[in-house]
């Protein structure tokens, strides 16, 4: 199975731990990774919150390069990225005028045609039933919170995945793995995403209550699909804490993490190791222990 | 040589603004066949149709056109018209040179010669038209009402008074409906039983009502004046004519705590059970799907257990042996009165188009309940005994937070119009749960209060001002449980903050949905529904209860959201109808409809399978003596509708439509492209 790959820039940089398990992790499932020559930013929410026609244009430059090196799937593990690439596909998808216009500003022709699809897409794509028979331990130890935020599901028309208000795609996967999702409040709740430079403060309220919402219904740790999420809630967790004065210690990992453990692979192989929140190696490791 | 008179209508302006109506009729009074072409200002008013009325005897005509408006607005006025002054109807077409016309082009010009042009056509048909009659069917002057809520009820009381006789067919095992589990109504919070249950005793005990109770409508065929019912009564395991309701039965039923479908699951039954005491008929049904007996009986044991409610019986009622029945009825109309049911909030839903509303835990959640489980809860005859007490742990709410338009007015819910009643009775709720609980506080949040009816808006406002509802314009994201409470999560628009209330109880105003199995019900009797199932109406303003297949009315929430008043009143519109229909001895259809030429007919019997109101049956040509010559297609002339589409399809030609036969139309074609 291949698919095309769009890291965008998160994933080449402060999350490259984020890329490290995705790509640990579907190399295992047999998933070969394409990763998109001479790719350009998604313009993400700096683009779309200034100029519409860059907006679309920017996502639209690396669908076409996908198209023309004749990919017909795109995985773009960040949702922003995800979400930009879906819009843009749509916008120049169904106006042949703006079709022509973003394929003259881009410099190659674009027709919409590839499919876009978020890391929950692709894990869908291969099969829950195929990942589960080749896990090769079960994921008992885990209670996780399976965190969407904002992006994965909404909106709802551009990236027509999952329910918007009460999404169970990441559940089912882990479920099927052996883990035990809890029933919590903020599974679409925002975090704050990239307002955690300009707005620390607001940020640490927002995450500060998503952890505390996950440690109140029981969960021992919470899964994410969004590097930016996982910023927020992992490597900010020390300064809510102290900005805070509570004690979360909630490890937080990707759902590629855990699908990789499930698989067999150890925290290194994931980039776990990586990850900053007290007890995430803990965690990972009693697990397998006890597995053991 | 035809003589055929044209009259233009200005219709005020709305024609004369763009067509130049007077050099038109100069125009088309040199066609070939027009004896006379003028005009007049409203053709459709008295002195119009007294100008078209004398000029047909006057001048002798022999075929009219008519170019005015659509002929769905005024075709019938003007074949009236004809008809007094001694023409046959057939004989007169419409040209419309308003929608087609007037109204879609600007310039003048253009649109004087485009008129001539569709003149000329219809000029063209009315020669080729000939004489018609309309066809005479009897009338079977019984009526079937579909659906025994405050509706069904009204029409069939109404329809019986007026000398009728009725059937009236409910499937659940009592008449009374929806209205029957309301605790009190609006705007004048009368007791909803006390208002109703009289109604149901009538219906009982009516001379002229046949009530067919936990029975369904399985088929519908025939047409208007000659309907014939197949109803299915369902399996009641009980011997309705013996049986005297004295409750000796379910009083010994040891198979409790099953949810009470009249209770919507706030309250529970036994297996032989009457939903609610003041049911009608006051008869008891056994549920198969829950009695030990029926199930021990369905897996083939030979001693079945229990049969305590048989044991129990002094009259002996109790059949264990009970099958479904099949009853045919023959009635000349059809009352439609099939009602509502509420959205369902949880995720999946009947259809794809719709989506659920998840985040507000309807089902996860025991205390977030829907409107009409909160009726029960605070009604006199509910579980709780008219005590509001919440599901989940039976405490008196001291907080209750109404959310109205739960799907309504939601286009990302599937569903875009208004549910009409909920403003009202959230108000109404909020207000009885404050005469309750005088101590506990009550919060609305709402998009806008729709509150358009007689005395409806100072309720609204007594509910606000004098019994102190906290109204909150906004919409409501999420609601959460947080440390066993539930904490709903809103937005109050006007003071512009978001919201956070702990509630001990959540009411959802969830939207009106029609009724399950309608459409599956209405399409056999070729009655349409709009892009929400509700069934649609002839006309929205000038036949509000009529539908496009005579002799099929609807009243009530099945065309449309509606509350008690407008769903009597729409009941009482459409026994009216009923009985319009029923005063006289035979009624007349329209005689354009197919004919098979039969000498010329293969039997190959497309247009039998083709024919969508199942008009056209499989039979033989026989000679003087009886025997088969041939086998042909027939039309049912009572049947036919006149679409055409046999007549497209037949490959060897041999069907024609009267009133719009080959000839007709291609002599209309020519009108143009010669």
């Amino acid at each position: 199975m291949k698919f095309g790959y769009y890291p965008g820039c998160a994933l080449h940089g402060s999350s490259n731990d984020y890329e490290q398990s995705v790509r640990a992790c579907l190399r295992l499932l047999g998933v070969e990774l394409d990763e998109l020559r001479d790719w350009v930013c998604c313009g993400a929410s700096a683009a779309h919150s200034i100029n519409r026609t860059l907006s679309i244009a920017l996502p639209a430059r690396n669908l076409a390069i996908a198209e023309r090196d004749g990919l017909s799937e795109l995985l773009a593990p960040c949702p922003m990225c995800s979400m930009e690439l879906c819009n843009s596909r749509q916008q120049v998808r169904y106006d042949e005028s703006l079709r022509a216009k973003i394929s003259d500003i881009v410099e190659l022709p674009v027709q919409g045609s590839v499919e876009v699809l978020n890391l929950i897409q692709v894990f869908q794509r291969i099969g829950i039933d195929e990942i589960a028979d080749r896990a090769t331990r079960a994921l008992r130890e885990y209670h996780p919170a399976c965190y969407y935020g904002c992006l994965l599901t909404r909106p709802r028309s551009v990236v027509e995945f999952d329910d918007p208000e009460h999404p169970t795609s990441m559940a089912e996967i882990l479920t099927a793995l052996g883990a035990d999702p809890v029933a919590w409040n903020c599974a679409t709740e925002c975090c704050g995403a990239g307002m955690t430079m300009a707005a620390s403060d607001t940020v640490v309220d927002l995450a500060d209550r998503i952890l505390s919402d996950a440690r109140a219904h029981d969960a021992n740790c919470v899964v994410v699909a969004c590097p930016m999420c996982h910023v927020n809630l992992d490597l900010k967790q020390a300064e809510i804490e102290r900005a805070r004065k509570v004690r979360h210690e909630l490890p937080v990992y990707y759902l590629s993490d855990l699908v990789g453990l499930a698989l067999g692979l150890d925290e290194r192989a994931l980039g776990i190791d990586r990850h900053l929140a007290p007890g995430t190696l803990a965690l990972a490791g009693s697990a397998r222990v006890s597995e053991e | 040589m035809s003589r055929v008179g044209v009259f233009l209508c200005w219709c005020g302006e709305n024609i004369a603004r763009t067509v130049d109506v007077e050099r038109a009729a100069e125009e088309i009074s040199r066609f070939p066949g027009v004896r006379v072409a003028t005009t007049y200002k409203y053709m459709c008013s008295d002195p119009g149709q007294t100008k078209l009325r004398s000029t047909i005897e006057t001048e002798r005509l022999d075929g009219v056109v008519v170019a005015a408006c659509s002929p769905h607005m005024h075709l019938r006025t003007f074949r009236n018209a004809a008809a007094m002054a001694g023409l046959n109807s057939y004989l007169l077409e419409m040209a419309n040179i308003r929608e087609h016309c007037s109204w879609v082009h600007h310039d003048r010009p253009v649109a004087t010669g485009k008129a001539v042009d569709i003149v000329r056509m219809a000029v063209n048909k009315v020669m080729a038209n000939r004489v018609l009659e309309p066809i005479r069917v009897p009338v079977t002057r019984r009526a079937l009402v579909v659906g025994g809520g405050v509706t069904g009820i009204q029409a069939a009381l109404d329809i019986a008074d007026a000398g009728y006789e009725v059937a009236l067919v409910e499937r659940e095992p009592s008449i009374g409906g929806k209205m029957a589990g309301l605790s009190e109504t609006f705007p004048t919070l009368d007791c909803s039983q006390c208002i109703l249950t009289p109604r149901m005793v009538e219906v009982g005990q009516h001379p002229k009502i046949t009530l067919y109770s936990y029975s369904e409508v399985a088929k519908v065929e025939g047409f208007v004046g000659n309907f014939t019912v197949t109803i299915r009564k369902k399996a009641r395991y009980v011997d309705t004519s013996v049986c005297t309701g004295c409750g000796d039965c379910w009083g010994r039923c040891p198979v409790k705590k099953i949810p009470s479908e009249f209770d919507y699951g706030t309250g529970t039954r036994r297996a032989i059970y009457l939903p609610f005491p003041q049911a009608v008929p006051a008869r008891p049904v056994v549920d198969a799907e829950h009695c030990t007996y029926l199930i021990d009986k369905a897996a083939g044991r030979a001693k079945p257990r229990c049969g305590a409610c048989q044991k129990k019986c002094e009259a002996n009622a109790v059949n264990f042996d009970d099958v479904d029945e099949q009853v045919v009825e023959q009635v000349g109309a059809v009352v439609m009165a099939t009602g509502y049911e509420l959205y369902s909030i949880g995720q999946q839903q009947p259809n794809p188009a719709i989506s659920g509303y998840p985040e507000y835990g309807h089902g996860r959640f025991p205390d977030v309940i829907d409107g009409l489980q909160y009726e029960r809860l605070v009604s006199a005859s509910g579980p709780t005994g008219g005590e509001l007490r919440r599901p989940s742990d039976g405490q008196i709410p001291k907080t209750v937070v109404f959310i109205s338009c739960v799907g309504s007015r939601d286009d990302a819910k599937g569903i875009s119009y208004c549910s009409k009643i909920c403003c009202m009775y959230t108000a109404k709720h909020a207000m009885l749960y404050r005469h309750k609980v005088p101590d506990g506080t009550v919060h609305v949040f709402y998009m806008d209060i729709r509150a358009g009816g007689k005395s409806y808006d100072e309720f609204v406002r007594r509910a606000i001002e004098q019994d102190g509802a906290h109204y909150h314009r906004g919409r409501v994201a999420r609601i959460t449980a947080e440390r066993g409470a539930l904490v709903v999560h809103g937005n109050d628009t006007l003071l512009g903050k978001p919201m956070r209330i702990e509630a001990d109880l959540v009411v959802l105003a969830t939207a009106i949905r029609p009724a399950t199995g309608v459409t599956r019900l209405a399409q056999q009797m070729n009655v349409g529904t709009d892009e929400n199932g509700f069934l649609s109406e002839s006309h929205p303003k000038l036949r509000p209860v009529e539908t496009p297949a005579a002799g099929v009315f609807i009243a009530g929430a099945c065309r449309g959201p509606a509350d008690i008043p407008e769903s009597v009143a729409q009941a009482s519109a459409a026994a009216g109808k009923v009985a319009v229909l029923f005063a006289r001895d035979e009624l007349t259809r329209e005689p354009e409809i197919a004919h098979i030429n039969e000498s010329t007919c293969a039997g190959c019997w497309t247009c039998v399978r083709a024919c969508p109101y199942t008009a056209i049956e499989r039979t033989n040509v026989t000679d003087q003596r009886g025997n088969v010559v041939k086998p042909t297609a027939r039309v049912n002339a009572g049947l036919c509708m006149g679409c055409g589409t046999c007549v497209a399809l037949c490959p060897s030609k041999s069907v024609d439509l009267d009133g719009f036969s080959e000839e007709q139309m291609y002599a209309q074609l020519e009108g143009i492209a010669l």
